[in-house]
């Protein structure tokens, strides 16, 4: 057992509603008890869907427990097979329904409906949605795909993208336009928006585009294996990863690389003199594998951070994670557990977090800005507006996205030359918000012993350094705190005085 | 005695319609997410599956945030291998957990599908954790098991559990029952007091220590329709039932008020100079939010067992027709008073089987549809206004002041699609 307040991720078998709602004319019969019919409202309320997920619920009951639940889940399937007359279905079994051993895929084979049924094993209490999402998707390719005339055009399969995924939609669109500007065409984007009877025509593409490993990867390998698929292993977020990606693609598909950089703004903005304080700025970056990756790449490379910490919530990217940190002289975090990496995050100290939805109220709770890179995300993260992660137009998003959290070059600037002004201080509020501004009082009033101020593991503040180290902007404070700090220790100091701050200044000085 | 005589033709003998098949609900443990915010010293631990987390922060949304009073013991592959373990893992976790949250008073151990399903005795569990934790702390166990209980269900389950436990008292005192916004506990305590009647207690109390006891002299009233179980759990512990209408509009809440001051001998100068001027704020309040909704056609889905009282207050209060009420459960006992006001015409249903309702609901192209969230966005792109059911369990809408937002609820819907004009202009 395991105390938990909030997940990562949700159940497999939503991971399998992910994939069955991103699709069209595929039913998933789902063995489930009242209730589980929660889930269909993250899409239509936080995706925001015009239509209810594809899913059919048993709804079996304390009473039907014993035979009857077989017989329920009999019923169900044929009144959701008549009444949607889908190409193709999927059966599977949810947390509550794998206790009671009813094997809705033996049972739905029994009952000879003229589509294909593909019976899902999602082990609810091992593994977590991102396995649901890719199991199902593979089982459904290794069913149904097979081996076709390829095209006669140049043509690739988009694989992973579905239902509830942070800027899939958008995502799909740019790539689309990307592969079509090197002449090359979309065969099946699969699952959002294929039917079962794309999936039986993803042999026809020359090569797949992994656009998510953690949803379509185990379908990439099937296919490469028994349809001689190859597939991308560049996510293309971020200028440096789309510029790989292209050449990764142009070898791939046999046709020059082309790229319009009419559209890229990011280096150009990035190398602007605004840009000059975002200079190793400090950042903590944790979520999914994959955009975790791409983020510490553009954090480093693109942006010019510094990249303090690194981690992911899903243990199957794990083993890349581990490796790329190591990269940027970090210890990898690789949990599911909010208050790890709200500790990790406060032990780092960082200027920016990048992360989650969770990481975002971390963020909120600890003072430090944030910008969300990956799911789980809330309503606001799934934009009327057009903004993809991936390709060129994705790289803008990016910036933008990043930069607004942090107080602006020129801002900066300002507060940091009237830090000391009698009525611009960190307590004061902000004064155009009438009533809410309060003066500095006129004399600080000193500590009121020489007692350290503030305990550290190794060092201790002397009072008249921790009063210096208050006149610092707030938001350098934990950065020259954190630096002072590993200063003296490697001084082999164990008090800091005003001597030790500046002279770690000066050390650390760029 | 104000207000109208039930017409001779109420729903209380009605022909039911009872459906088996999907349910698109919530289970019980959705109950927590108020629990837990009404009962300040309770934490409430569901043991159950990834599922249970899922849903909670699902249906939570932002207030899982605030460092919430509840939370899930996951059940993992070494738990489901060999039981015995999991009592001892469930101490572990309590006791990690009591440690950590020393203000909690009250500890719910709250059993969902999972648990049932592979018979982990909670009872146990929390008689014996009772005992390691006494005196600071009270384990108690209900189930919110989306088997066994629909989304309110959960409230009722948790209150139930509460009962027995209760100390024994002889006075003559009147108990509410049901967990209500605090703001609206204390308009029907002053209301109440107004009368004379200030021996009250309410079940649940706002913390472990506030005194509250059950006995042969206790009368009791439900402030909501969903507890059933809880109601018989007080009638076990001796204590009387004052039948009466649900306090939500004008109508709902002085037949509430009259039926509680009947018991109490109130008479009515003293009852009219009390209720009056509120009762006529409250009509006032409702005719106003309810100008769009005279004449529309409403259309319930089961939800939280809300829907017969609140068919009542719209087609009565604000003028509005209703074609079909789902309600989850049917307590006609409880709903009776109700049930006698609530015109003959709308088909009554219990229980769901969510795609032929949805075709009824089709057939009849009602004004507004009132469903869940999974039902809303879908039959909006349909076309149909719809208003969806939760806030009505989450927002401020019994007794008089509220008559008015609870109208503007369902005013609302309608207002937004009649102001929105997204088309060119011509």
């Amino acid at each position: 057992m395991k105390l938990t307040l909030w997940t990562y991720e949700g159940p497999p078998h939503v991971g399998a509603m992910r994939v069955a709602t991103a699709m069209k004319g595929l039913h998933y019969v789902l063995h489930a008890p009242q209730g589980d019919t929660y889930a269909d409202l993250l899409f239509t309320m936080i995706e925001r869907r015009n239509h209810r997920p594809p899913v059919t619920y048993t709804t079996f009951q304390a009473r039907d427990l014993g035979a009857d639940t077989a017989n329920l889940f009999k019923t169900a399937c044929q009144a959701a097979y008549d009444r949607f007359k889908p190409e193709a279905m999927i059966v599977g079994a949810s947390c509550t329904a794998e206790l009671i051993q009813d094997d809705p895929g033996g049972m739905a084979e029994m009952m000879g409906l003229p589509v294909p049924v593909i019976a899902l094993e999602l082990p609810s209490y091992q593994r977590k949605e991102n396995f649901g999402a890719d199991e199902t998707f593979f089982q459904i390719t290794r069913a149904l795909a097979k081996p076709v005339e390829k095209t006669a055009q140049v043509s690739c399969n988009l694989i992973g993208p579905t239902a509830l995924g942070f800027r899939h939609r958008d995502d799909i669109t740019e790539l689309t336009g990307m592969l079509a500007d090197m002449g090359i065409s979309v065969n099946v984007c699969a699952p959002y928006g294929a039917t079962p009877s794309d999936i039986t025509r993803l042999g026809a593409a020359h090569f797949n585009v992994l656009m998510y490993p953690e949803t379509g990867e185990s379908a990439c390998r099937w296919m490469e294996r028994e349809l001689g698929l190859p597939f991308t292993k560049t996510v293309p977020i971020g200028v440096g990863a789309t510029r790989d990606f292209i050449r990764e693609v142009s070898t791939l598909a046999n046709v020059p690389q082309a790229m319009d950089e009419e559209r890229l703004r990011l280096p150009w903005y990035s190398a602007s003199v605004d840009s000059t304080y975002l200079t190793g700025k400090r950042v903590f970056i944790f979520g999914d594998g994959t955009h975790a990756a791409a983020a510490a790449r553009i954090a480093r490379d693109e942006m010019g951070f510094e990249v303090v910490g690194l981690g992911c919530y899903n243990r199957e990217m794990a083993r890349p994670i581990r490796a790329l940190a190591k990269e940027y002289g970090l210890t990898a975090l690789i949990t599911d557990d909010y208050l790890e990496v709200e500790a990790a995050i406060e032990a780092a100290a960082p200027e920016m977090i990048l992360g989650t939805q969770m990481e975002r109220m971390i963020g909120k709770r600890l003072g430090i800005p944030c910008a969300v890179i990956s799911a789980p995300v809330h309503v606001q993260d799934f934009p009327a507006r057009y903004s993809p992660q991936m390709g060129i137009e994705g790289a803008n998003v990016i910036f933008d996205t990043w930069v607004h959290p942090l107080v602006m070059g020129l801002e900066e600037h300002l507060l940091h030359m009237f830090r000391d002004d009698f009525e611009f201080h960190d307590a004061a509020g902000a004064s155009h918000h009438g009533g809410q501004h309060t003066a500095k009082a006129p004399a600080e009033t000193p500590a009121p012993t020489d007692t350290p101020a503030k305990t550290s593991d190794v060092v201790v503040w002397l009072a008249d350094a921790e009063r210096e180290l208050k006149k610092i902007p707030f938001f350098v404070r934990g950065k020259a705190r954190r630096n002072t700090e590993i200063f003296a220790s490697q001084k082999g100091l164990n008090e800091i005085g005003i001597d030790t701050l500046y002279e770690a200044k000066a050390h650390y000085a760029r | 005695m104000s207000f109208d005589t039930p017409p001779s033709t109420g729903c209380r003998d009605a022909p039911v319609l009872r459906e088996r098949g999907q349910h698109e609900v919530f289970c019980g443990l959705t109950g927590i997410i108020w629990l837990h915010r009404k009962m300040q010293d309770a934490f409430f631990l569901v043991v159950g599956s990834r599922t249970c987390a899922h849903l909670l922060q699902s249906a939570a949304g932002v207030m899982i945030f605030a460092e919430p009073r509840f939370g899930t013991a996951i059940l993992e592959e070494t738990d489901l291998a060999g039981l015995a373990d999991a009592q001892v893992e469930l101490e572990r976790e309590v006791g990690r957990l009591i440690a950590r949250r020393p203000d909690i008073r009250q500890l719910f151990l709250v059993g969902s599908c999972p648990s049932e399903v592979i018979k982990l005795d909670l009872a146990r569990a929390a008689e014996r954790l009772s005992l390691q934790h006494a005196p600071h702390v009270r384990v108690l166990n209900y189930s919110g098991s989306g088997i066994e209980t629909t989304f309110t269900q959960g409230e009722d389950a948790c209150l139930a559990s509460m009962v027995p436990s209760l100390p024994a008292t002889d006075a003559r005192q009147l108990m509410l029952v049901g967990a209500l916004p605090d703001v609206v506990e204390d308009q029907a305590r002053d209301l109440l007091a107004q009368m004379g009647i200030t021996s009250v207690a309410i079940l649940p109390a706002r913390r472990a220590d506030d005194p509250l006891s059950v006995g042969p002299n206790t009368v009791f009233a439900l402030l909501q329709p969903f507890l059933g179980d809880t109601l018989a759990a007080l009638e076990r512990r001796g204590a009387r039932h004052i039948p009466a209408p649900f306090p939500f509009g004008a109508e709902g809440t002085t037949g509430w008020l009259r039926a509680v001051a009947d018991e109490f001998g109130v008479d009515d100068a003293t009852f009219e100079r009390v209720t009056a001027a509120p009762r006529a704020r409250a009509t006032r309040a409702v005719a106003q939010a309810a100008e769009s909704l005279r004449g529309k056609s409403i259309f319930f889905f089961p939800d939280s067992q809300l829907e017969i009282p609140l068919a009542r207050f719209l087609t009565r209060e604000c003028g509005m027709r209703a074609v079909e009420v789902g309600a989850p459960f049917l307590h006609k006992h409880i709903l009776g008073p109700d049930l006698d006001l609530l015109e003959a015409g709308p088909q009554l249903t219990e229980g769901q089987d969510v795609e032929r309702q949805l075709d009824r609901c089709r057939a009849a192209q009602p004004d507004l549809t009132v469903c869940g969230l999974g039902l809303a966005n879908p039959l909006e792109a349909e076309g149909l206004a719809t208003k969806w059911a939760i806030e009505l369990v989450f927002t401020p809408v019994h007794f008089y002041e509220q008559a008015g937002d609870l109208a503007g609820l369902f005013s609302r819907p309608m207002r937004r699609r009649a102001a929105l004009k997204l088309g060119a202009a011509s």
